[in-house]
């Protein structure tokens, strides 16, 4: 019963820490706390929802979903935060922007879709689970934890590894150095709101399918989750996103299993207070935390 | 005229009394806005001053004046929790963990079985009215007003305007944040207690984010220059959708597009004129 939940929280717990890392990487690089981030979860599972429905496959359709939220999350940076980027308005203003946007569109998505619960098309995956040692594994939660795995893999390669990522932790330093340093900021904004929609769409794809369940307001509940695992794993701080991520998960399916599952989604609400009193740098702490 | 004054007032009761609640929750935001810093947690100090007022007057009777006390208080210390760690810290920390209060506190309302769960809490006697609403406003107007001429107010703007500097002439940073924080928790129960006890009826989801949004976009309409500002926005953006009978099944999408609008085309909103100091007559150099 307990290495069940455990599985069942490693499955949460890994679309946690997909989702808050794109969040994370957007705050670390581009310096800004964009809440319309949690609707590109609902864009990505809305999307992929609309092709399963035309008969792509899950194969087809979470790639595809996650592109497409990359570019709207690309199309909503670009209209809301390069006039504040520009004016170099203080970092609270791209907050209220993107507060009242998230409002206006989930408003719109609500307008246009209803919050109806609406569920991927039948036999989209395969319904069969693998049992190991008396745990079930079903394919989706295989399909999610291998697919968090490949994603959270090439991200940190591509960080650690290769030029650009040391064009983004420059451009995360310094940005006007950055620039004076050949790197060309425009396009690695762009690039950067690209990856982190991505990641949110992705998300989004996995934990629809995880549950079965889409409606429009799914990406607002994630988001809360999503600033619990980014403040317990320090703002900005990669690993400790990916960390985090798990440990909320696996914390909050313990707590839907042995107390009661109403109150799993106060947990993270739990953690990021006693992360703010005990340990505010997160973690790992190893990033300087940014005082007032 | 006092026949037709008592006709109005019979028809329109909800949307005056919403008028002067609202006014006050501009109030609420424009304190914490006014040191620089974000919190969206206004719908939740809100909804802890109503639930507190009205558990404390339908299940023990308590009088009406300490029922607006307990409701001051209560937000207060919540807002304690949550703002002393994260107001030394950069101000992202404050909107996050304001917004996870919120979420938070609707949770414990559905499924804490004193508060009513889901339902929400109805029966609430009805106590104050008028008088109490719009003299709370008025009192908290003329205090903000003072407020805003003297040093304190000075050194509030002088914080928005550039934190490091003020920092650095002594402006004593995290006392000022924190007492911003609290006052505005107080002011935002104050009108949630208000509201509960003319409106009989509260539930949970009364309270979460659209609402915190909402109470944001009222200041950021009307500016925070002055105390007014905010009261103006919220007179306005009350009073539009009665007004544009079509535009109310859209609230929502107006007010998040009146911050969008506001922050990035006109960060000084509506009144941008700014409040005079005391004395300032006197001083003028010649």
């Amino acid at each position: 019963m307990l290495a069940q939940q455990l599985v069942n929280g490693l499955v949460v717990g890994s679309t946690y820490a997909l989702f808050a890392l794109g969040f994370t990487l957007m705050f670390g690089v581009l310096g800004v706390v964009n809440l319309t981030y949690g609707f590109y979860f609902s864009v990505g599972a809305f999307l992929a929802l609309f092709a399963t429905q035309h008969g792509a496959s899950i194969w087809i359709a979470l790639p595809l979903a996650a592109l497409l939220s990359g570019c709207v999350a690309v199309v909503i940076d670009a209209a809301l935060l390069t006039p504040l980027r520009r004016a170099k308005a203080p970092e609270l203003a791209s907050l209220m922007v993107t507060l009242g946007a998230t409002m206006l569109l989930y408003s719109l998505a609500n307008a246009a879709l209803s919050t109806d619960i609406r569920r991927f098309p039948p036999g989209v995956i395969d319904a069969t689970a693998i049992e190991v040692a008396g745990i079930r594994i079903s394919m989706t939660q295989g399909l999610i934890i291998a697919a968090a795995g490949v994603m959270v893999s090439a991200l940190l390669w591509v960080m650690n590894a290769t030029r650009l990522g040391l064009g983004l932790r420059a451009l995360a330093e310094r940005p006007d150095v950055a620039g004076l340093m050949g790197v060309n900021a425009g396009a690695l904004v762009r690039l950067v709101s690209l990856l982190s929609g991505a990641l949110a769409g992705a998300s989004g794809v996995l934990i629809g399918l995880n549950y079965n369940a889409i409606q429009p307001y799914m990406g607002e509940v994630m988001m809360l989750k999503g600033f619990a695992v980014i403040i317990l794993g320090g703002l900005g701080d990669i690993r400790g996103a990916l960390v985090a991520g798990l440990v909320v998960g696996m914390l909050e399916t313990l707590t839907a299993g042995y107390v009661a599952s109403s109150w799993k989604d106060a947990v993270g609400f739990v953690l990021l207070v006693l992360t703010l009193w005990i340990r505010p740098s997160g973690l790992f702490g190893r990033l300087a935390v940014k005082r007032a | 005229m006092a026949e037709f004054l008592d006709d109005f007032l019979f028809t329109y009761q909800n949307l005056v009394y919403s008028l002067g609640v609202n006014g006050l929750l501009a109030l609420s935001i424009y304190v914490v806005l006014a040191v620089g810093q974000l919190s969206i947690g206004q719908a939740a100090f809100m909804g802890l001053g109503a639930y507190v007022s009205a558990l404390l007057t339908v299940k023990l009777g308590v009088a009406f004046p300490l029922v607006l006390l307990a409701a001051m208080i209560t937000p207060a210390l919540a807002a304690l929790v949550v703002g002393a760690p994260t107001l030394r810290l950069s101000g992202v920390y404050l909107a996050l963990a304001t917004i996870g209060l919120g979420e938070v506190q609707r949770i414990v309302f559905i499924n804490a079985e004193f508060t009513g769960g889901a339902l929400g809490l109805s029966g609430i006697p009805t106590r104050g009215g008028l008088i109490s609403i719009y003299g709370s406003l008025a009192l908290a107007l003329v205090a903000f007003v003072c407020v805003a001429r003297s040093k304190i107010g000075r050194a509030m703007e002088a914080m928005r305007e550039d934190e490091l500097a003020a920092g650095a002439l002594g402006v004593d940073l995290p006392a000022y944040k924190l007492g911003a924080l609290v006052v505005s928790a107080m002011l935002a129960g104050l009108a949630g207690a208000l509201n509960a006890h003319v409106s009989s009826f509260i539930s949970p989801n009364d309270y979460g984010f659209d609402a915190a949004v909402t109470i944001l976009s009222f200041a950021l309409l009307g500016g925070i220059g002055s105390p007014f500002g905010p009261v103006l926005g919220a007179f306005i953006l009350t009073l539009l959708p009665e007004v544009l009978r079509p535009l109310a099944d859209y609230k929502t999408v107006v007010n998040g597009a009146i911050i969008v609008v506001a922050v990035i085309f006109m960060p000084r909103g509506l009144l941008a004129w700014r409040m005079g100091r005391a004395g300032a007559a006197f001083r003028r150099p010649k």
